[in-house]
């Protein structure tokens, strides 16, 4: 058990990461990679073991030795194209563009000539996933270091050919420079007939942020023409010639068991019908066809009673098993005496918060296309974990991880919730029995009611503050939604934090920036809550308590963008909320107007100051910050899902509300780029703040406190 | 099944289908235009939206006997040769995407919407593409783009439209 306080929380590792398979040992043969990739030169970044324990999850895989590892290997090949191959995968966070910056920035080649091969199990180096917000802080820095050292060779192979000092020449725009001698050479013709190659451990970056020349600045998205013109081929919209449409018969409710399923009508309509324990599918040569031979058989299911949304949170805590594991993985942090704090203090206050389930509505559901050549596997799917679902698809159908090639399209979005590969096991078994390629595309229905969850949450707070606004004591507990974001970062002496383990009734998993939503959320309603017990401003009150420079500087800055102090008029209300997760400090200030009467709340204004080391690509962070407040609109205001006996009540886009086009507020974002930090990700952590700001927004507008994620899916009721 | 021709992109397709198919069902499963996608499956997302006479209509729930020798746009026939459609080129000026699942849709409402009002102010850009989700958040984005398509190229927007 640790006594320090204010110390950042280990990264939580996503929960489904947790069932990935070992790492598989990628072959390091040389000729290998001139085979498939023609002659050049190839740099290959290794990654460092304690790297990957990182990137697997830290604490959770300890004792456990790890093979050395490859992060990243990028080629350059004989007419000068450079190839960059990752496992990392693109799903709208723009890190094709962002991470073709940082080569381009290294190697000082044009973009148009760098093409990145992302998330293809055969072809690129094995990578846990693409989550956590760790492609920036590791894949960056691995790919401005391959790209450096593949610079100083070229420029050590045209000072050879010149015989010169390497120090007289530079790289520029594809070439290699004599200026004094006015002569130059490609890259190209330096790399012609070789086979080059180089290992490197992967380390920090040659060139200083604050030296930046590509990166650092805004640039568009790299394929984007694709995107505009319909030309992108996403998961779902992948084909092969004799290709089938699979279709799989759905529970009747969460954890029913099939007793009997009669197929004849379905068999007779010329499709393929597959029966293999719980599972039933069939696959045709239309969607059309698929779905009515579903609809065709007869299936009797068992089923189990289960709890509804409405007794979700007396149960979260009755189920809830204490102290699980107390003495490691950030589950439990104690410092000083907490009990004695809180009897001692000027002002007591103890509250409840809640957080519900939410979907997470990629727009493009799961999808994947299969197919078999003898007992060779190939799957193109969306997912955030290509190697997992090789892993998954292996031990499914009991082959070896090396028969299965799992390929990743760029895909349309995941936030988190596409770790697992479901509709891949789907389409790879219809696949195997119609021995034709076969695709499963989810319906929307199926998205929301078979993919998972947001974790739904109860946080229980109890706090002690002296009357000059001091914080004593904080005592902190969260029930079953997750650890991410637990800790504190106001500095109080006395403080009880435990996360609860809870035998979730839904499907759950990550999230963007899993608990932290819930978590900054209770800690910031509750921080307002308190401010206002002690009469002092909120701002005053958050700044008498926070000694971390960065939060400090965003919250300053936040708030001095938005005009902290200015006088509201009739139903309007200022709020705040901020904090640090994923390596990031963010500060988000919002204007609500409430209507008195009606209850109705609109979101006026979003203020987000936004600090994550040393900024890549401004315009592309402005637009995941706009991104998280957008998305995350919905989950403090009206998203959240219902649930009886096994089966979702709203599962469908008619019934389940996300934010459009008329919940936009102005948003009004302040980069703070530190150029002396190491550059950190940026999808996650400026959600962060959103719900408390517009809770505390909601109080100071109306008066009501509201305590529950979402605060008004009708409405505000005042009473 | 019937055999059903349609008038897609300027080219006229014959397909031998159910009349109570979905058009996006036939422009994707039956003649490969995957530009257009599948959101939801009951018109409350716009990812599917295509032109049909001109005006924006939710393809998922349009069904194919309904649209037989109407004049079909989809996101593929927008630009002419390699020339960008004003919209699509603002799109990409603006950087109006993230995973850019939603953006054939967007464009496809967006090109509908100038056409009928040539110079949009916000209110009206918000109300008419309501009906478009962008799960990654993208609007205001989106809403910059449709003032510059509207701005820099009127005549251009009202012969794509047209088409």
């Amino acid at each position: 058990m640790s006594t320090k306080t204010n110390i950042a929380t280990p990264l939580e590792p996503e929960r489904y990461e947790l069932g990935a398979a070992a790492p598989y040992r990628f072959d390091l043969d040389r000729r290998d990679f001139f085979k498939f990739l023609g002659a050049g030169m190839v740099v290959v970044s290794v990654l460092k073991p304690a790297m990957i324990a990182q990137e697997s999850g830290g604490g959770r895989r300890r004792g456990e030795s790890l093979p050395q590892e490859i992060g990243a290997w990028l080629h350059i090949g004989e007419k000068g194209k450079v190839t960059v191959f990752t496992g990392k995968v693109e799903v709208g966070q723009n890190i094709r563009t962002s991470l073709s910056q940082a080569v381009s920035e290294e190697l000082h080649v044009p973009f148009q000539q760098i093409e990145l091969v992302m998330g293809d199990t055969q072809l690129t180096p094995f990578d846990m996933g693409t989550f956590g917000s760790r492609t920036t802080p590791t894949m960056n820095l691995q790919l401005r270091k391959v790209s450096a050292a593949a610079r100083d060779t070229l420029i050590g192979l045209a000072a050879t050919q010149w015989n010169i000092k390497p120090e007289h020449l530079v790289a520029e725009h594809g070439k290699i420079i004599d200026s004094q001698n006015h002569r130059s050479v490609e890259y190209a013709a330096l790399v012609k007939g070789q086979q080059l190659s180089q290992t490197l451990p992967a380390e920090d970056p040659l060139i200083p942020a604050a030296d930046w020349k590509v990166a650092g600045q805004s640039a568009p998205k790299v394929d984007g023409r694709d995107f505009v013109t319909g030309r992108h081929r996403y998961p779902c919209d992948q084909t092969l010639p004799n290709m089938l449409y699979g279709k799989v018969l759905r529970q009747p409710s969460f954890n029913a068991t099939l007793s009997s399923a009669d197929t004849r009508a379905a068999e007779r309509m010329g499709v393929t019908v597959v029966q293999d324990g719980n599972f039933v599918g069939v696959a045709a040569t239309t969607t059309q066809a698929a779905e009515s031979a579903i609809a065709a058989i007869r299936a009797e299911w068992k089923s189990q009673p289960q709890i509804s949304n409405r007794e979700l949170f007396d149960y979260l805590r009755k189920d809830a098993t204490q102290g699980k594991d107390p003495s490691g993985d950030g589950d439990h942090f104690e410092a000083g005496a907490v009990d004695r704090a809180l009897a001692s203090a000027d002002h007591q206050l103890k509250q409840t918060y809640t957080v519900s389930y939410i979907a997470h509505v990629p727009l493009e559901p799961r999808a994947a296309l299969a197919k078999w050549d003898g007992d060779q596997l190939t799957v193109w799917t969306g997912t955030q974990r290509p190697f997992g679902v090789r892993g998954q698809l292996a031990e499914a159908f009991r082959i070896p991880e090396d028969h299965v090639r799992v390929l990743m399209p760029d895909t349309g979005s995941a936030y988190g919730g596409k770790h697992t590969g479901e509709a891949a096991i789907e389409a790879a078994r219809l696949a195997r029995a119609a021995k034709r390629p076969v695709k499963v595309v989810w319906t929307r229905e199926e998205e929301f009611s078979w993919a998972y969850f947001r974790p739904a949450g109860v946080m229980d707070v109890a706090s002690g503050v002296r009357k000059d606004g001091t914080i004593t004591a904080w005592e902190f507990h969260n029930y079953n939604s997750g650890s991410a974001g637990i800790r504190t970062y106001y500095e109080i002496p006395n403080q009880r934090i435990i996360f609860h383990e809870v035998d979730s009734p839904l499907r759950q998993g990550s999230y963007r920036a899993l608990a932290a939503t819930a978590n900054h959320f209770a800690r910031e309603s509750h921080m307002d809550e308190l401010a206002h017990a002690v009469k002092m401003d909120p701002l005053e009150f958050r700044l008498k308590n926070l000694k971390n420079e960065r939060l400090r500087a965003v919250f300053e800055a936040a708030g001095k963008q938005f005009g902290w102090g200015k006088t509201k008029g009739s139903g309007q209300g200022f709020g705040m909320g901020g904090g640090y997760e994923k390596l990031g400090n963010i500060a988000t200030f919002a204007e609500v107007h409430v209507d008195l009467k009606s209850g109705e709340v609109k979101i006026v204004r979003v203020v987000s100051a936004f600090e994550c080391g040393a900024v890549v690509n401004p315009d592309g962070l402005r637009n995941q910050i706009e991104g998280s407040n957008v998305m995350g609109l919905g989950g403090a205001l009206f998203e959240a899902i219902e649930f009886e006996n096994g089966k979702i009540l709203n599962g469908r886009l008619s019934q389940y509300r996300v934010p459009r086009f008329s919940d936009l507020p102005a948003l009004d974002t302040v980069l703070l780029d530190r150029k002396d930090i190491p550059s950190v990700g940026a999808g996650e952590c400026p959600m962060i703040g959103l719900a408390p700001a517009i809770a505390n927004a909601i109080f100071d507008a109306s008066g009501v406190r509201l305590r529950a994620l979402p605060l008004v899916p009708n409405g505000l009721k005042i009473t | 099944m019937a055999t059903i021709h349609l008038s897609i992109n300027g080219h006229t397709h014959t397909v031998d289908a159910d009349p109570q198919t979905s058009l996006l069902t036939v422009l994707r499963e039956y003649l490969d235009l995957t530009g257009s996608k599948y959101g939801c499956g009951e018109g409350q997302c716009g990812a599917c939206t295509v032109l049909i006479d001109g005006k924006a209509q939710r393809s998922c729930i349009t069904r194919v006997g309904s649209v037989t020798d109407k004049p079909i746009t989809t996101v593929e026939g927008l630009a002419a040769g390699d020339h960008l459609h004003p919209v699509q080129q603002a799109f990409l000026d603006e950087d109006a995407m993230q995973c850019a699942y939603c953006t054939s849709g967007m464009i496809m409402s967006a090109v509908s919407l100038l056409k009928k009002n040539p110079s949009p102010n916000e209110r009206e850009i918000v109300d008419f593409m309501d009906g478009n989700i962008c799960r990654c958040g993208t609007y205001s984005r989106i809403v910059r783009a449709i003032q510059k398509a509207a701005r820099t190229a009127q005549p251009a927007v009202a012969k794509g439209a047209s088409r």
